[in-house]
């Protein structure tokens, strides 16, 4: 047994350690342990009176066990009654007991907090550090309601030592971070900020990291942090590694406040104030020229410390992305760490370079690293430097090297680590797609990516294949062409399967010519899959089945007889039978016309409806609807909620009670049959209110229709509403301002109604929203990345946590008022791990969404045009293209754009014009549009007229983003 | 900082310190699944994993694996000298080459090191001088026991 080295050692309890450490099996131990908890027990419970060293010796015991992994539920009396001992090491050993076994027991924590309110008040500082300890290690809410009025006074109080100080920083970061709302700095807010002037570096150490936390969450308070962090930093920067006494660390002047400084300083933008902007870019540049010096010590120690402020100083370099020649020069440094010996600099470069390839001034910089970034991804022996290089390359893939990239990621995916693929597939799914001139390219890639990984193929990487392929009638021959050749394997994956069971089944005609996959080739190829696959595989070949018949009458007979197999048709799975009963009578009985209307080829999936709204369309035909009637009569039972009005913002969002089941739910395409719950109680407050709805009830799966995805995304189970609240209201100072890039998320949006609206680490925000007339719906999707719950979701009606990696559904009804510019603000606040998140976004709400398209002949059209000839009623933009030229991506998305693409219209063909009338409920716009690309100078006039001149504006400043 | 550990080769955890509230199951789940993933890992590895939502700075030094886990924006480099100067803190304390007999004996006192050196997560002090001092005037407030003095020690 070591010597116990100082201090006065408690033989009892040193002992009992090595009779612990001496037991031979586990059982050994629990009997040593129960020992020794009845012991304890008893001497508790005893007659005699324990002195303070016993009860110290038999806490800590309890202490040992607890840390152990034992449950200990008793002895938190006696270790309360150590703290107000006044001998030092039982206080210690009272308050250490307490910070790891805390017990919401009330009565407890009253007494707790009696006896740290003594010690706080003792004026003895190391008591008082001690107190203070305890509240930064507990940092429960009742110590917060307890204490957070009186730490701030103690941290700026002349007479405070500093050893206290430092605790009582940190204490109030704790506090801040558990119940920021009990946390008020107010009065005190300067002489805080004043402490990063403080002669003692350990003050400024511990203060700072306070400071910075406050400044997130307030910046304009703490503005003035800025300048006297900036001035710090150029002192301690500047100084000799001598000069800073105890606080250098291996010839490193004040590493951990450094770093500290350069983050408080990603709080803020640039500083506007020349002088001190300057003495930063000094300072920054002063790092970067260090980082090329000869170290001064060959110790890892150094170079890490070294390298630590290197690397915060480039975070703040991107950060504020506006300093080209700095931003260069961080990428150069990275650059030489990516072949450094030192595997942790390898990894901390690729991870720092993936910011720095979305920074336009130096994304052309980080691309000439390509090579080395590829050798990593193929070299590295450890997995998470591996995965950063698939990052970086994922983040450095533009155009000109797609190719290359998706090639080396989809050879690496052959290996990757089962722990990272997932990852990868959707990676290059992504990049396939975003990056595709050339489609039968996107195919090959997507193929592949089933064939390789195909078990890592989520559902939307299939269905996207699909839709493309089906959208572009280019691609429809290779991709069955491929297709088919992909399952000639032995062994394909299921999902390989399904895209070929449903492109063989839309375009197997078009391969059908070649001998080697006549249609019954083809059919015997898919029918060998059939009984590997599961139930709703299976489902989706009998669908493929019967457009076999339709196409290729010769396969009738063939296919029937599948159809009235007993496997078949009578099929112990309900769906399957169906269809099989189905499919075998629409063969028998139809006409080959009616059987090539019911099969007819799927039509193009246009991106801003869903295929069940456009069915619905069909049936309903484009007849009056009255929508807005009952949505007008909807909104008087929910109360008028438009809190924009005062804005000038005259979009609101309708909150339909519910709580009958109402015609205009199917009239919108909604799954969920009946809606249950009532709408809200409404505050004035509110731009967009929202309910809860019930989740989805049976729904009659139309068999036979073509819609193969129709059921892309079933609604999930219940759709808990999140509050949303309005900018400019009394709610607001809690909000967030929108985030920097919400515009540009909006913009992502102005074409399309589906996908990932925002992401970051914990949560990821999908949309998936619908339009008719001046009436749209819009589901969010709330997805929680990390795998713990978050709390305190604000939620109406009260359901406040997400689940770890569940989502929750979020219904909005909107209605269109009159025309508008701005988005209106989506305000997301949830607590995790402690913190409170606040984000605001944009809601992807724009006036085009309220399209209808207006289809007409090239005379009309420039009647019209003539007619709108006032100078108000035209808006132009002459622009770069930005994203190439591809005809056919235009068409989409002036197609997702809403309204109507007129053909023949134009004299000059290479234009595009457009017709629509934006629905409103005041008023019907109507617009014209003129896209007139030039090829050879890259750019495009784009010129709008409508009757109102800010529809005009709007609708030119929206589309100017597009293209 | 949202949590350190430390623990043996052979995953026995030997000091454990949470700054975020975890209930105590939960706690043993982190515990079991980083201790498992650390240990698994091969030596030159780079000392930084991603793990959930954040990343794992560790490092180990004789028996012993320092572990902590940080939040996307903190530094993984300057983590590592956390642990680096914690070690020399450590060793300083009980004198020479800190050994996890030491760790295990005077887990307490290991325990108060820490808290001198991080409160709630961030680093509060980070001389080496100031912290012993602050540790030291603690121990010159300890009152020795003569009566167990007797007791036999084995």
């Amino acid at each position: 047994m070591p010597a116990v080295s100082k201090g006065d050692g408690m033989r009892g309890l040193a002992v009992f350690i090595s009779d612990i450490r001496n037991c031979k099996s586990k059982e050994a131990e629990i009997k040593r342990i129960n020992k020794e908890l009845a012991n304890i027990r008893s001497k508790f419970k005893g007659d005699k009176a324990l002195d303070g060293y016993s009860k110290k010796k038999y806490v800590c015991k309890l202490l040992f066990i607890f840390l152990l992994g034992h449950d200990i539920d008793f002895g938190h009396m006696e270790a309360v009654n150590l703290l107000s001992s006044n001998k030092y090491t039982e206080k210690q050993i009272g308050y250490l007991f307490i910070s790891v076994l805390v017990n919401s027991n009330s009565e407890l924590i009253r007494l707790i907090n009696n006896a740290i309110k003594n010690d706080l008040a003792s004026r003895n500082p190391t008591f008082m550090c001690l107190a203070l300890h305890c509240i930064a290690n507990v940092g429960s809410r009742e110590m917060a309601e307890a204490f957070a009025g009186e730490i701030p006074r103690i941290l700026v109080a002349g007479d405070t030592m500093d050893s206290v100080k430092q605790s009582a920083a940190l204490c109030l970061l704790r506090l801040y971070k558990t119940s920021p709302d009990l946390v008020v700095m107010g009065e005190w807010t300067s002489r805080v900020v004043h402490l990063l002037n403080d002669q003692h570096m350990g003050v400024v150490t511990a203060a700072i990291s306070l400071i910075t936390c406050l400044s997130q969450k307030n910046p304009d308070e703490f503005k003035t942090c800025v300048s006297l962090a900036v001035s710090r930093l150029s002192r301690i920067v500047s100084s000799a590694s001598t000069d800073l006494q105890d606080y250098t660390y291996y010839f490193v002047p004040a590493p951990w406040l450094s770093c500290k400084l350069l983050r408080l300083l990603q709080c803020y933008p640039p500083p506007e104030d020349g002088a001190v902007k300057g003495r930063l870019v000094e300072c920054l540049e002063t790092i970067l020229n260090k980082a090329q010096e000869p170290p001064k010590s060959k110790k890892v120690q150094h170079s890490n410390a070294k390298n630590a402020i290197l690397f915060e100083a480039i975070s703040l370099i991107i950060h504020y992305d506006s300093e080209p020649n700095l931003l260069v020069r961080a990428c150069n440094q990275l650059g030489q760490f990516l072949q450094h010996r030192e595997t942790n600099l390898r990894y901390l470069a690729l991870e720092s370079m993936c910011t720095l390839a979305s920074s336009e001034f130096s994304h052309e910089a980080v691309k000439t690293h390509i090579e080395t970034v590829i050798n990593a991804l193929k070299t590295e022996r450890d997995v998470s430097v591996r995965q950063r290089a698939a990052d970086l390359l994922y983040a450095m893939c533009d155009r000109s090297n797609a190719k290359q990239i998706v090639a080396e990621m989809l050879s690496y995916l052959e290996t990757a680590d089962y722990s990272i693929r997932e990852e990868m597939v959707l990676k290059v799914a992504i990049l396939a797609e975003k990056y595709a001139v050339d489609y039968s390219w996107y195919v090959d890639t997507i193929l592949n990516l089933i064939r390789i990984a195909g078990d890592y193929v989520s559902e939307e990487v299939w269905y996207r294949v699909i839709q493309i392929v089906i959208n572009r009638d280019d691609v429809q021959g290779y991709a069955a062409k491929t297709v088919f050749e992909a399952l000639q394997a032995p062994a394909c994956h299921e999902n390989m399967v399904k895209v070929g069971g449903y492109i063989l089944g839309e375009f197997g005609n078009l391969i059908a010519g070649d001998p080697r996959s006549s249609p019954l080739v083809q059919f015997n190829l898919l029918h060998s899959k059939f009984h590997l696959c599961s139930v709703p595989t299976r489902a989706l070949l009998l669908s493929a089945y019967i457009k076999f018949i339709n196409l290729f009458p010769e396969t009738k007979p063939t296919i029937q007889e599948v159809l009235r197999s007993d496997s078949q048709i009578r099929n112990s799975d309900v769906e399957l039978q169906q269809r099989a009963v189905e499919y075998l009578k629409l063969s028998s009985i139809a006409s080959t016309d009616v059987l090539a209307t019911v099969l007819e080829e799927m039509p193009p999936f246009p991106e801003r409806e869903s295929s069940i709204l456009a069915k619905l369309k069909k049936k309903k035909g484009p007849g009056a609807l009255p929508v807005s009637e009952l949505e007008e009569g909807k909104r008087e039972g929910g109360g008028e909620l438009n809190g924009g009005a005062d804005r000038g913002n005259d979009m609101s969002a309708a909150a339909s009670n519910a709580s009958t089941p109402s015609p205009s739910t199917d009239l919108l395409g909604l799954r969920s049959a009946a809606a249950i719950g009532s709408a809200g109680p409404s505050t004035g407050s509110l731009l967009v209110d929202v309910f809860s709805e019930a989740g989805p009830t049976a729904l009659s799966s139309g068999v036979n229709d073509e819609g193969f995805l129709r059921d892309l995304e079933p609604p999930t189970e219940s759709s808990d509403s999140l509050l949303i609240e309005a900018p400019g209201e009394s709610d607001s100072e809690d909000s967030a301002p929108p985030l920097p890039e919400s515009d540009e998320l909006l913009n992502k949006f102005v074409c399309k109604n589906n996908g990932v609206l925002f992401e970051n680490q914990l949560l990821q925000i999908g949309i998936k929203s619908e339009y008719r007339q001046n009436l749209g719906r819009m589901y969010l999707f709330y997805g929680n990345k990390t795998s713990v719950q978050f709390l305190n979701v604000q939620t109406k009606p009260v359901e406040p946590l997400v689940e770890g990696g569940a989502q929750v559904q979020q219904v909005i009804n909107i209605e269109c008022l009159t025309d508008f510019s701005e988005a209106p603000l989506l305000n997301i606040k949830f607590r995790y791990g402690g913190a409170l998140q606040n984000i605001t976004l944009k809601l992807p709400v724009t006036i085009n969404k309220f399209f209808q398209p207006t289809e007409m002949a090239s005379q009309d059209f420039f009647q019209r045009w003539k007619q709108l000839n006032l100078p108000q009623q035209e808006a132009q933009k002459i622009f770069k293209a930005s994203h190439g030229m591809d005809i056919e991506l235009l068409k989409t998305k002036l197609l997702g754009l809403g309204c109507a693409l007129l053909e023949n219209v134009d004299p000059n063909p290479e234009n595009f014009v457009c017709a629509g009338v934006i629905q409103t409920k005041a008023q019907q716009v109507g617009c014209l549009l003129r896209l007139e690309p030039n090829a050879q100078a890259q750019m495009y006039r784009l010129t709008l007229r409508s009757s109102k001149d800010t529809v005009s504006k709007r609708l030119c400043e929206l589309l100017a983003e597009q293209f | 900082m949202q949590f350190m550990l430390l623990f043996s080769r052979q995953g026995k955890l030997r000091l454990q310190k949470w700054y975020v509230p975890l209930s105590d199951k939960e706690k043993k789940k982190v515990t079991r699944e980083l201790v498992q993933t650390v240990l698994a890992r091969k030596p030159k590895m780079c000392s930084f994993l991603e793990w959930r939502d954040l990343k794992i700075i560790y490092k180990r030094y004789a028996s012993l694996y320092f572990c902590c886990a940080i939040e996307d924006q903190d530094n993984e480099l300057i983590t590592l000298e956390i642990i680096h100067r914690y070690v020399e803190l450590l060793d300083k304390y009980f004198g020479s080459q800190v050994c996890e007999l030491d760790i295990i004996f005077n887990f307490e006192k290991a325990y108060f090191i820490l808290d001198e050196f991080l409160l709630g997560g961030e680093a509060q002090e980070t001389s080496k001088k100031n912290v012993l001092k602050a540790i030291e005037q603690a121990d010159l407030l300890q009152e020795p026991r003569h009566e167990y003095f007797n007791v036999p020690v084995y």
